[in-house]
Formats: structure tokens, sequence, C-alpha cells
């Protein structure tokens, strides 16, 4: 597994893709970062930026994503992962943390953000962090939305447009639940959705369920990636 | 070593590989011969537990491929069809990685790099990106990771594709000292090749496994499959008339000779068993003489053509 990781994110740098998603998020961190607590002054709080990058997200994530299952595959380097002593959930795990790894680079550069906020006044350090953390969390489970994504496809490119999809649609999923007429459905959905959930740490709540959500979420995409990898042995 | 057991792959509608068993001793060489289609690289990728089979069983050194997969995966060192490279890697760092997935003990890493890399050639060229190598080199560097940590078992698709006459010729020879010591399994659909390496011809056809044994005893059994060719001094009805009382004998083509009341006939063996002199006998007996005979001879390439092609019309010769 170790290998794998390794090999992953390795690659990520070595191509353009590690910067590129980096680039982008902090890109935009940056932007509201600016807007919000360094020029315009509304807020001194740092969950503010984290919460408006929720959006960049669903564009963001597919540059990571796209290739990590499918590239594989249409390069037949799957032949070599999967012929190997290693098994299949550990190749996958190791290419998913990865991928985590290079989205933790981005917010340990994000921690920086609370820190330089002091300096000028009075900082709630705690729900900066605490939604820093959700924000680390939510990332986790759109990324293993984009691996699963990326597990069923040989295109990349396929990969991608699905991936943004499925974020875009779990984006709005709240306001699809409000066009809905029957109400215990509509609540029903916001349950599922990353957004509102967010919205929660920005006003100064550290929401353990939430950050259950996200994990669940994040395992629950890794465990189908896994069983769409060993599934396709059979076809 | 190797045990093969009724491995079926059914692709959908289609029958890839059909109940195929065989056995592969220890430290030989072995081929696999067939049409391009025949279910060699599905066979060898249901082998070293890429693809999942519909049925039947692969079992390595007593492991199961499915059930232990990593104890079975850890004696195979498997070269694709297409070498599975990270193009985006240099020789060495990909050798690495190959190295650790493999579980190469660290100690030993390192030796095992350099060791398949010597006898690939491939030292030259270690530090730069497989993306600018040559097809030959790339099917080398493929080579070297099937290579590393020298397992028991090394199964070849296809090695020598792509890869010119002088490379043909080395990677040969790095087959043939493998096979002193591994168990080499390897698949081409030309004959020559498996000939030149191999010590055990197997003959896939349509997912089946039509023919094995070395190449003298394929040849051999050939030539046992030997057709005769005979000119007769009678008409072809009654010639047609006499061959109803003889089943050993199979009646291939009989049609009219070029003089008036001969019959040419082309006769093959029923059994795996020379006919000269029984055609002799026979035709005296039926006092119809028998103005020239030929024996034509089956070569190993007619035979793999003959095993290979429409397999129904000759099946039962063989």
């Amino acid at each position: 597994m170790l290998a794998v990781f390794k090999r992953e994110f390795r690659s990520y740098f070595t191509s353009v893709t590690g910067y590129l998603f980096m680039a982008v998020m902090l890109f935009f961190v940056g932007l509201y970062f600016t807007g919000y607590n360094l020029n315009g002054s509304y807020v001194s709080s740092f969950s503010y930026p984290l919460y408006s990058v929720n959006l960049i997200i669903m564009f963001a994530v597919p540059i990571l994503t796209m290739r990590s299952l499918a590239e594989d595959r249409k390069s037949r380097t799957d032949q070599l992962l999967l012929t190997s002593p290693v098994s299949v959930s550990r190749i996958v795990l190791g290419k998913y943390l990865a991928m985590v790894a290079v989205y933790a680079l981005v917010c340990l550069i994000c921690a920086l953000g609370p820190l330089v906020l002091s300096q000028y006044g009075e900082v709630n350090r705690k729900t900066d962090y605490s939604m820093l953390l959700a924000f680390f969390l939510s990332g986790c489970a759109y990324l293993a939305i984009g691996l699963y994504m990326s597990s069923l496809t040989e295109s990349p490119v396929l990969a991608c447009v699905g991936t943004f999809g499925v974020l875009l649609i779990l984006y709005m999923i709240s306001d699809i639940g409000g066009i809905l007429p029957i109400d215990a459905l509509a609540s029903l959905l916001s349950q599922f959705s990353i957004r509102d959930r967010l919205q929660g740490f920005v006003y100064d709540l550290l929401d353990i369920p939430s950050l259950f959500y996200f994990l669940s979420l994040a395992g629950f995409f890794v465990f189908l990636s896994i069983q769409s990898v060993n599934k396709r042995r059979w076809r | 070593m190797i045990e093969v057991r009724n491995l079926t792959k059914r692709f959908g509608e289609h029958l890839a590989v059909d109940h195929l068993s065989f056995t592969v001793e220890t430290g030989q060489i072995y081929g696999f011969l067939g049409p391009n289609g025949a279910g060699k690289s599905t066979t060898m990728n249901m082998m070293t537990g890429y693809l999942g089979a519909t049925s039947g069983q692969v079992v390595i050194d007593g492991h199961d491929i499915l059930e232990e997969p990593e104890e079975a995966k850890s004696r195979i060192g498997f070269l694709p069809e297409l070498p599975p490279l990270y193009t985006d890697m240099t020789v060495l760092e990909y050798l690495k990685f190959a190295a650790e997935i493999k579980k190469i003990p660290r100690d030993k890493r390192w030796d095992a790099i350099e060791d398949a890399m010597e006898r690939t050639a491939l030292l030259d060229v270690a530090e730069r990106v497989i993306k600018n190598l040559s097809k030959g080199y790339r099917q080398r560097v493929g080579l070297a990771q099937a290579l590393l940590g020298m397992p028991p078992v090394i199964i070849l698709d296809e090695p020598m594709v792509g890869l010119d006459p002088k490379q043909i010729i080395e990677i040969r020879d790095l087959i043939k000292s493998l096979g002193k010591e591994h168990t080499v399994i390897l698949s081409s659909h030309i004959l020559t090749e498996i000939r030149a390496v191999c010590d055990h011809i197997l003959i896939i056809s349509h997912g089946k496994l039509v023919a094995s044994g070395t190449a003298e005893s394929l040849s051999s059994q050939a030539r046992h499959s030997s057709t005769l060719r005979l000119t007769l001094k009678e008409t072809p009805d009654a010639v047609e008339e006499m061959l109803k009382e003889d089943g050993e004998m199979e009646q291939v083509e009989l049609k009219a000779g070029e003089e008036e009341g001969t019959t040419e006939l082309t006769l093959a063996s029923r059994r795996e068993e020379d006919i000269r002199e029984r055609a002799f006998y026979f035709f005296a007996r039926h006092q119809c003489p028998i103005l020239a005979m030929n024996q034509e001879k089956v070569s190993l390439e007619e035979l793999f053509l003959e095993l290979t092609g429409e397999e129904e019309s000759h099946a039962g010769r063989i």
C-alpha cells in the first residue's frame, strides 16, 4: 500500500495535476480570504472563505481524481498492480490516500489563515479550526466520490464529467429537495447536503454527526471503488 | 508446479477459454501456441490472477490463485501483452516501484533491480524516462519487471513482439537461460519462435487445448497423421465400392485420374499408424493395381495450421 501511495503522490507532482489542483484551490481560498477577511473586513472568521470554496471544490476535485483508477486501466498498468501480491483494497486505498495527502497539503496551507488574521485582532480559533477540519473531511468525501467515478470507466474525461455531475447534484441536493412537494423527502434530502452541514460550522458549531457523515461518505465510496475494481475482473 | 483445471472464461456470449486443463512442471519452458484470438492472453491473465475465471481453477505451487492470491502471485513474474509501464517514470524509478509492490525485502531490492536490468541490458537507460524509450526498450523494461526477484514462475505474453532480430536472439537466449532454474511460460502465434525456445508446446485454438507435447512428439504425431496419395487402375466408382469394406482407412479425396480408367485417391489413417502396407495388400486383394503411391508428410507448421484452422473437418484425423 505504501508503495502505491508513494508512487501516486509523487506522480501528482511530476505531472501538472497536483500543482494545478493546489493552485486552483489556493487561488480561490486566497481570493475569498482577501475579499472577506483582509480587504472587506466584513468578518474576522476564516470559516467564511472556506465555506465559499466549497463551491470551487466541485471543479478542482475531478482534476485530482479523474485519472486515479481510469488511467491505470487505459494504459494497462493495472495488470502490474493486480498481478502483484497486494490486495485490491490496499491498491485502491493507496491511491485514495495519495489524493487525500495532496488535499491535506492545501488544508495545511489554509491552516495559516487564522494565524495571519490573529495578527490583526481577536480571532475565534476554535471555530476556524473546526471549520477547517470539516472542510478537510468533506473534501475527503468528494475525493472518494471522484475515485469511485474513476473506477467505473477507462476514460479519465468521462470520470471527470461524471464526478462533476455527481458533485453538482450533491451541491444542489437541498435545493432539489425544496422543489419537491413532499416535505419529508425534502428534509431527508437536505440531510445529505454537505453545503448545509458546512454552513453549520460557520456559525461556531463543532457538529460531530456531520463529521461522521463526511467520514462515512468517504468510506462508503472507497468501499464501492474497491468493489468496482474487483468486479471488473469477473466480467 | 502449476495446475490448470477446467479453466473457462466467458465474455458475455463469447467463450474465450473452454475447459482448459494442463499441468506445468518445474524447470521447463512451455510455449502457448495459437492464432490471434485463440485465448492465450485470456488464459495467461487468469493464471496470473488479473482476470477471474468463469469456472475452473489455477493452482500455483499448491496455492489457489483466487483463494490465496498473495501467496500465489508472489511466485509469478508476469509480462502482459502490452508492458504495464508508468511512462512518466524513469526505468530505475519504475523498477524500484515494481520491486516494492512485489514485496521484495528492502535489503534485497537493489540487487534484484540490478540483476534484472543486467539480464535485460537496461543499465544504459536506467535514468531515462520510459516515455522516451523505443518499443524494444519498453518491452525489455516490462521483461525486467517480470524478472524482478527471480520468481519461480515467469509468464510472458508475446515477449518477442516489437523487437528487432538481434534483440529477439538476445531475449531468446535469456529465456533459455531462465528455463534452467525457473518455469517459463510464453505465448506466441509464431511457430518457429516457440520451437526455438520451448521444451513443451501447448497448441490452443478457439479456447481449447488441441495438442500438447514436445516439438519432437508433435512432429511425429504430425507424421502419423500423414496422408497417402494413390493412383489406381480402376474407375472411381469401383474404388469407392471397395473402400466401404475397410474401416481403418479414411477416404479423404476421390477423383478420376488424368488417364482414362484411373482414379486418384487420397487416404488417411483413422489410427496413428502407417497405412502404406495396409493399402498395398488391400488393393492387391481386390486385384486393383497401384500405379503410384506417395506419402505426404505433414510438417509441424501444417499440423499447427490444421489444428488451429477449420478444426471440425479435420478433428477426426488427429
